[in-house]
């Protein structure tokens, strides 16, 4: 009997030293958009999160919000963490803008980072990946392992960020296969199940052996491979539960360098507000396993590509390249600046049917 | 066994709510438990913290933004829902108040006048109603059932919300992305906090507005005894002269038209922002607010109360336990299981079984 309230007694002692060394960790928060098992866009953020904490193991304490919709509950969520003493805080989703920015104001102390938005402020920065590199990879392999020539495009929403993607994509597919056509269905949805495997059933109806895809689900994925001979790619995380046929290759988005970064500066006092647009390069765009199924003469193309990114020496906008309506957009040899990518609201010469206004 | 009881009991309609608030706690507890959490300190942090805790003076305010729209389409639907007419759409129309409302804010944008606020606060609840007439007005022409109708119009209303955001709304300065214009720096059309930090802004007295108004309704006037008279005993009702498509009409458009209100007020005020995901299900968990709140104004707004610490308790819960989002979602769907289970009780009584020969 006594020997157990000692324990006890130990034990609440211990839970108190454990606290006081708890002030001094850094605190690191993250609000996300989905859940942690979406697989996709959120999943790969908390990938992020957890090597935050393998990094800096006990001098950092992550807390995290799963689900958060966008608007005045995320705002809550982070003034919530910024009250329970957050150092630095992490917004995951374009629709977070304002919300950080709100929240910021009344914490300056605070530091933000904010996902795929544009606006900053003395302690909010904001980063984001240079996706479009990875789609001109896809769009490369896309247009040479096309045999019906007509490659299903799934759209969420027409943003720049997508419509850039798509544009990257179509570049690159017709630069080694002019017949490539571009099918594109708009599934209205970042994170929808039932939606996409509808969207790519009705583009491999429509004669579509390739299905690339701007959503986070696998549905597209089990729907090609019920289908049979299309081949599609991973998106946002490797899907490689898909490999080697249909998913052929993906996009992944590896958070963790920047994220490891950033807490470091928050904790050595040197963090300062940054536009982060990170790519190839830098690894915040990763490519993933190129497998099998794809023809070996294609995946050395296709890597050489991603090597030339990587290294600066290629820039996926190079032109000469015109816009949907025929006018000059690019010279020889001119590259995209970043301003005009990252407001980008046309197509490219070549793609059809309109962008939805 | 069960017995079905002469007269529904009084006292179990009155203690179902608590009865099954306690076993949500109780199982709630079970669950975090097997989830490896403190369900003492899990509970605590739910109910406890947002109420009392360090930081409620932030968490007390915010009771009343989560609370006020859930309040004030809660009391909209449970008209009807007393006359048997189930509006399940006001997803559907609080988007299209919040559409309507900004849209007529918007389009004088950047003028400032007084009267564009008030403007906002017909257009939202017009346009709320607007959308609760369609299935209103398709029942009495043509007999369609009213509960489908509504509800695919939600989903009618989220294209909308999504066109609206990408297109008519955008905001021209916002670099093609999608979303219109904030309100929060607009300020004749902000619907602003009353007295800063308080929570207070007009949604919030709107639905302390809609609930003095639809008790007085229900118990003072002749059009709310006809609406109880249709739902207890629609014989009756028909004998009392009550006009079943006026009724409908009513009901569903008003129900609609305080929707549209919230979505106004929460546009216009909280969110800010009319976009993409502007709708976060308060249509569907009012639902839940009205029958928690046994359908009575004052249960409704005691249940829009609990319903908001449970959505605020919840995150609380997420970030300093780590308890996982779809946990505190089986929470919440338990307070609505437990309730129907109980209300079992009101109706039937439960009787040792015994052998009896027939």
């Amino acid at each position: 009997m006594k020997f157990t309230s000692l324990l006890a007694s130990a034990a609440v002692a211990l839970g108190l030293a454990t606290g006081a060394v708890a002030e001094d960790k850094t605190k690191v928060g993250f609000v996300f958009v989905g859940p942690v098992g979406d697989g996709g866009w959120t999943y790969e953020h908390n990938k992020g999160r957890l090597a935050v904490e393998e990094e800096f193991g006990d001098k950092v304490e992550t807390v995290f919000v799963e689900s958060v919709p966008e608007g005045p509950d995320a705002e809550r969520v982070m003034t919530q963490m910024a009250l329970e003493g957050a150092d630095l805080i992490f917004t995951t989703s374009f629709g977070y803008m304002d919300p950080t920015i709100n929240v910021a104001k009344k914490f300056p102390d605070v530091k933000f980072e904010h996902a795929t938005g544009y606006k900053t402020a003395d302690n909010v920065s904001v980063y984001s990946a240079r996706f479009y590199e990875g789609r001109a990879v896809q769009g490369h392999i896309a247009g040479k392992m096309t045999k019906s020539n007509t490659i299903g495009y799934i759209g969420s929403y027409p943003i720049p960020e997508v419509i850039r993607g798509i544009n990257s994509a179509y570049i690159h597919a017709k630069k080694v296969n002019p017949d490539v056509e571009f099918k594109i269905v708009w599934a209205y949805t970042w994170f929808d199940p039932a939606k996409e495997a509808d969207a790519a059933s009705v583009l491999i109806e429509q004669g579509a052996d390739v299905i690339l895809q701007h959503t986070d689900s696998t549905a597209p994925q089990a729907a090609a491979q019920e289908a049979g001979n299309v081949i599609t790619f991973g998106q946002a995380s490797d899907m490689s539960e898909y490999a080697p046929m249909p998913r052929v290759s993906s996009i992944i988005d590896n958070w963790a360098p920047y994220y490891i970064a950033r807490t470091q500066a928050v904790m050595d006092g040197s963090w300062e507000t940054v536009n982060t647009w990170d790519g190839i390069a830098q690894g915040m765009v990763e490519i993933g396993e190129i497998s099998d199924a794809v023809p070996a003469d294609v995946k050395e193309e296709a890597l050489a590509m991603k090597a030339a990114m990587a290294d600066g020496s290629y820039h996926a906008f190079t032109g000469p390249l015109k816009k949907q309506d025929g006018s000059d957009w690019l010279a020889e040899g001119e590259t995209a600046d970043d301003g005009t990518l990252a407001g980008m609201n046309f197509y490219v010469e070549g793609l059809e049917g309109e962008i939805p206004q | 066994m069960l017995e079905k009881r002469p007269q529904p009991s009084k006292a179990w309609s009155y203690a179902t709510p608590l009865v099954a608030v306690l076993a949500t706690m109780l199982f709630g507890g079970v669950l975090f438990a097997i989830l490896g959490k403190n369900p003492i300190e899990a509970i605590g942090t739910i109910f406890w913290d947002p109420l009392f805790g360090e930081f409620s003076f932030y968490y007390r305010p915010q009771l009343l933004v989560k609370g006020a729209p859930l309040v004030l389409i809660a009391i909209g639907l449970s008209l009807g829902f007393r006359a048997g007419i189930w509006n399940i759409g006001a997803e559907g129309q609080y988007i299209m108040g919040a559409i309507f409302g900004a849209g007529a804010g918007l389009a004088f944008y950047p003028l400032d006048a007084w009267y564009i606020f008030p403007i906002m606060v017909i257009a939202g609840a017009f346009g709320g109603w607007i959308w609760a007439t369609i299935p209103a007005f398709l029942k009495v022409r043509f007999g369609t059932n009213e509960i489908l109708v509504s509800l695919m119009l939600v989903y009618v209303a989220e294209q909308m919300l999504a066109s609206v955001s990408l297109g008519l709304l955008k905001n021209p300065e916002g670099f093609g992305f999608p979303g219109s214009r904030n309100f929060q720096s607009y300020d004749s059309g902000h619907n602003a906090e009353l007295i800063a930090g308080s929570g207070m802004h007009w949604g919030v007295v709107a639905a302390f507005i809609a609930v003095i108004f639809a008790y007085v309704l229900l118990n003072r006037h002749i059009l709310g005894f006809h609406i109880r008279l249709t739902g207890e005993a629609p014989r009756a009702a028909k004998f009392a002269g009550v006009n079943p498509a006026r009724l409908i009409l009513f009901c569903l458009g008003l129900s609609g038209a305080l929707a549209g209100l919230a979505g106004m007020f929460e546009v216009s005020g909280p969110s800010g922002v009319v976009s993409i995901d502007f709708n976060v299900g308060y249509g569907f968990t009012a639902i839940i607010v009205a029958f928690l709140g046994r359908l009575h104004p004052v249960g409704i707004l005691l249940a829009g109360g609990l319903m908001a610490l449970t959505y605020i308790g919840g995150e609380i819960a997420q970030s300093q336990l780590g308890l996982p989002a779809a946990a505190i979602q089986v929470f919440q769907g338990m307070l609505l299981f437990f309730l129907l289970a109980f209300d079992l009780l009101t109706n039937y009584r439960i009787r040792a079984a015994r052998s009896e020969v027939a």
